[in-house]
């Protein structure tokens, strides 16, 4: 089997496994849309207000979701051996783990993408900044998985990482938060935010090619 | 290591022996402690007593003396314990495994130091305990990082484990560092940050400077005393079960 076949194999898998177990996907999506309903409640629903902050509102909500979806990345297979299977096998570790942590987002990342803008509408954002939280989300969510890997690859071993994997994690997720809402928000007032873009696409760029290999170095050191 | 001279090559080989750093160490730790004392006793005189107060700021600045060289340090060992975690996972040298581990808390506590004194300082200079200021709050979130580090040791059980995993967490966090920093600073630039922080930054005095430099030197070798002392106690704990720990408990009872 040639290595890219084995990287679509567990990406397929990892699909499948998913959508047998459909509660995998749905609950990231309702942690998403509870904690963004919880804020008009907490601080009140004046509407300028709440369109002023929602960008950051929607952003940290993303980033507390992916966060609580990460346990599931490695767990099951963790749990009954499959993981050790996959680190035997003859491909580059980090090659295989990218597809994971692939289709971990596609499970979990790619949902809050389809209702992210009908809560922004509840928040009160302008329209025309829609496509701009679209597009950060697109962009950053593939790093706070790519990112998260690495945190529950080093925590897998566990049996209580919830607590610590917050701690490992959500600091280096600092910059992605930054430049996200912080795009959503000029875009809101209608001024240009190409350099915020890119910047996110050069920082998906360097989690894509740099993550992997601290995963697979740990995710190693777990299973011993 | 084949780039480096025999005789470096040779002397880091030994001391990557724990029983003779060890015993290297004891010798070591007299001159230490006094060197550090010196720094400190000079670096103090000349920055609370000899050095002129500031003309806006008064005697309130020389905070300066405590608060610049621990955020220093902060970074600094941040980059030390990663070092010490590449070499540890490369070359699997026990030694340096320990320096990372025993590194985060000296750097957490360094870390908490400079919060602590930036914010007595900010109080009367900035009329506010907090800013959301760049350099703050890349400070705190460094601080996230290192109690990153100390949780993650102490909550894997093999302490082998734990410090692998703990030299992969500082290896992916020094690569962030930067990151972090430039868009918390590009985050505060965009954010209109407010006017107070906005210290214009006279150039600093000879006579200021001198104590300030001295009293880094000084927390420098703080920094190593501590280290050591902790690399002592972790080296002893992990080795319990070895013949030089026991020849050496055994030659103390006498």
């Amino acid at each position: 089997m040639s290595l890219s076949r084995a990287f679509f194999a567990i990406i397929r898998r990892d699909l499948v496994l998913a959508l047998r177990r459909r509660s995998e996907i749905a609950n990231p999506l309702f942690f998403f849309i509870l904690v963004i309903t919880l804020f008009p409640l907490g601080i009140g629903a004046q509407p300028h207000l709440l369109q002023a902050i929602a960008p950051g509102i929607i952003w940290v909500s993303a980033l507390l979701a992916a966060m609580l979806s990460l346990d599931g990345l490695f767990r099951s297979d963790f749990d009954d051996g499959s993981l050790e299977q996959i680190l035997l096998s003859p491909y580059p570790a980090s090659i295989l783990v990218l597809a994971k942590i692939i289709a971990h987002w596609l499970v979990t990342g790619l949902p809050l993408l389809i209702v992210a803008p009908l809560l922004a509408i509840f928040l009160g954002m302008p329209t025309h900044s829609l496509g701009i939280l679209l597009l950060t989300l697109l962009l950053g969510t593939p790093v706070l998985s790519l990112i998260g890997a690495i945190g529950v690859a080093l925590t897998v071993g566990l049996r209580r990482g919830g607590m610590i994997l917050s701690l490992l994690v959500l600091p280096l997720y600092v910059p992605v938060l930054i430049f996200a809402s912080n795009a959503v928000e000029i875009a809101g007032s209608g001024l240009p935010v190409g350099a915020q873009i890119n910047i996110l696409i050069s920082i998906l760029l360097m989690a894509l090619v740099l993550a992997p290999w601290p995963t697979a170095a740990a995710l190693k050191m777990s299973i011993n | 290591m084949f780039l480096v001279p025999d005789s470096v090559g040779r002397f880091f080989h030994r001391m990557a022996s724990p029983p003779h750093f060890y015993a290297f160490t004891e010798r070591l730790m007299p001159w230490l402690v006094v060197i550090f004392v010196l720094l400190t006793a000079a670096g103090l005189y000349g920055g609370l007593y000899l050095a002129p107060a500031d003309y806006q700021q008064g005697d309130s600045y020389r905070i300066i003396y405590i608060h610049v060289p621990s955020a220093w340090m902060s970074l600094f060992i941040y980059i030390v314990m990663a070092v010490a975690g590449a070499i540890g996972l490369i070359w699997r040298i026990k030694l340096a495994e320990i320096v990372t581990i025993s590194s985060a808390s000296i750097g957490a506590s360094f870390t908490f130091i400079a919060l602590v004194t930036g914010s007595l300082w900010g109080k009367p200079m900035w009329g506010t305990w907090w800013v959301w200021d760049a350099r703050l709050t890349s400070e705190l979130i460094l601080l996230f990082l290192y109690l990153g580090v100390i949780g993650l040791y102490e909550a894997i059980d093999d302490k082998r484990v734990a410090s692998k995993a703990v030299a992969i967490l500082a290896l992916v966090g020094v690569v962030n560092i930067p990151v972090i920093h430039y868009s918390v600073e590009w985050w505060n630039t965009l954010h209109q940050g407010p006017t107070v922080t906005k210290m214009d930054k006279p150039s600093i005095h000879v006579t200021m400077l001198i104590p300030l430099l001295l009293m880094a030197l000084s927390f420098n070798v703080y920094y190593v005393i501590a280290l050591i002392q902790r690399m002592r106690v972790e080296l002893l704990q992990r080795e319990r079960n070895s013949q030089w720990v026991k020849t050496m408990v055994l030659e103390k009872k006498r």
